[in-house]
């Protein structure tokens, strides 16, 4: 509750300053329209930015679901065996070297202008930390559990000893890797719809632009920035449920 | 089913390095029998390294270590899961085998360590419950040969007191080697003392204390437990 008090007092004061900044200066709406006029043209366009942010939180969430499923499994696979994780390691770290942004076209050209590449999109992005951090937790489960579960477990019971320790074990890394790429799932839609698209909050953005309505770009980039920042909270409070164990410090 | 195996730990020839020098090097032990055998020796001298390969987690690096049995080891570290309850630590072991845990049994045997309604998760417990947990644990595995690395080092005297008489009752009929650092906590609780020293260890003492080991705490003044307990420190103070 305090943390929503503060967080919603930075945001009036940004607000604050943007207004006082709008009324200083006297820039015109087409290059810096005030708070206000943001909130007039999201009000008057308002049915439109609902069906467009629709389109964009589906293909977060999509984007996302495939994202970590992928890269759970790709974890799982590089943990339950030696030569997979040779294979998938160098993969994992090419899949990142190319930037997605080159990438974007082309899926758009393989996929077509619907869901589909924008769900490839996000779902590259999102993969990366959820597997590198889930690889990395369940490579690193204390010697002291695995030890004594090895005494109690005997020989040839690896699949066990992965399942009950270094699978449970490894959940507080997932879910930092989970909440690494909620963070990132928004700007990967908007990757996607930029690249090619008609509709989503990206491409209304794109729209909006070049029709010079730049209080309807800043009220569409506004409400962009609730949905990354409530899609985060809901993963993060998600991934809470993950790991009840862990205690907290402030 | 045949007659029970008479728990039996045996190292001979026992060699094993730890970062490139020999810790062992021709070792011979024995243990046979129920009993509790206290391993002392200075911090260094390879006691965990010697149990870890009794456990079969380190393979020697020449001779043999080999116990007839079964084994259970509890660790200095508690090795609790912290994110299990009382009873489905104490019967993970179960679930490690691909078998059903048997939830009644473990219950029973949290009840028999003194904690008959522990909730929570091992996070929210004092070092003294964690143990009596971890002792639950290894009776659940009920094992003839029961491994000890310093189970109870971390505990306060108090509690130490406590877990130390519970234990040797709980512990009762099984083939128990106990390492310490403790030569108190050695006369407590063991039917045989053995110390290890040099480099690479060999065994500096092996004695059998005077009188049942359990009441050597409340015994103290005895002149034969004071003779033993100084010999134990001149054995571990020449190991050093």
């Amino acid at each position: 509750m305090k943390a929503a008090l503060s967080a919603l007092g930075v945001l009036v004061a940004l607000v604050a300053i943007w207004q006082v900044v709008s009324l200083a200066t006297g820039l015109p709406a087409y290059i810096l329209p005030s708070p206000a006029q943001t909130l007039a043209a999201g009000c008057a366009q308002r049915t439109i930015l609902a069906s467009n942010a629709l389109t964009t939180l589906g293909e977060m969430v999509l984007g996302f679901a495939t994202g970590a499923l992928l890269g759970v499994l790709c974890a799982l696979a590089m943990a339950a065996a030696a030569p997979l994780r040779r294979l998938l390691r160098p993969a994992l770290i090419a899949s990142q070297a190319i930037p997605v942004f080159a990438l974007a076209p082309l899926f758009v050209v393989w996929m077509g202008y619907g869901l589909a590449p924008k769900i490839a999109i996000a779902a590259l992005v999102i993969f990366f930390p959820v597997a590198i951090a889930f690889a990395d937790g369940l490579r690193r489960t204390p010697p002291a559990l695995l030890e004594a579960a090895r005494v109690m477990a005997g020989p040839g019971a690896r699949w066990r000893v992965l399942l009950h320790i270094a699978l449970p074990a490894a959940l507080p890394a997932l879910a930092t890797g989970l909440r690494l790429g909620a963070g990132v799932a928004a700007i990967a839609a908007v990757i996607g719809e930029w690249a090619g698209s008609s509709s989503g909050l990206g491409y209304l953005m794109l729209w909006a632009n070049s029709r010079s309505q730049v209080p309807l770009m800043f009220a569409t980039l506004i409400v962009l920035f609730v949905l990354a920042i409530a899609f985060s909270a809901l993963v993060d409070h998600l991934s809470r449920r993950l790991t009840p164990w862990l205690k907290e410090t402030d | 089913m045949g007659a029970p195996v008479a728990p039996r730990i045996r190292l001979h020839g026992f060699g094993i390095a730890y970062g490139g020098a020999p810790l062992f090097d021709g070792l011979d032990f024995e243990a046979a029998g129920a009993g509790v055998t206290a391993l002392l020796g200075a911090s260094g001298v390879g006691k965990s390294t010697l149990l870890r390969a009794i456990a079969g987690l380190a393979p020697p690096g020449a001779g043999t270590a080999a116990t007839e049995g079964g084994v259970s080891l509890m660790a200095q570290d508690d090795a609790l899961l912290p994110w299990a309850g009382a009873i489905d630590n104490v019967a993970i072991g179960a679930r490690l085998r691909g078998a059903r845990p048997d939830r009644a049994r473990a219950a029973a045997l949290l009840a028999s360590v003194g904690l008959p309604q522990l909730a929570g998760l091992p996070g929210a417990w004092s070092g003294g419950m964690k143990k009596r947990v971890a002792l639950a644990r290894l009776l659940y595995e009920d094992r003839p040969v029961a491994l000890l690395d310093e189970p109870f080092a971390a505990l306060d005297a108090l509690t130490r007191g406590t877990i130390h008489a519970l234990a040797a009752r709980l512990l009762e009929g099984r083939l128990a080697l106990l390492v310490t650092h403790d030569p108190l906590e050695a006369l407590a609780l063991a039917d045989r003392i053995v110390v290890l020293g040099g480099s690479p260890a060999r065994i500096a003492l092996d004695e059998t204390p005077p009188q049942r080991p359990y009441a050597a705490l409340r015994d103290a003044l005895d002149p034969g437990l004071r003779r033993l307990h100084a010999r134990i420190l001149l054995a571990l103070g020449t190991s050093s």
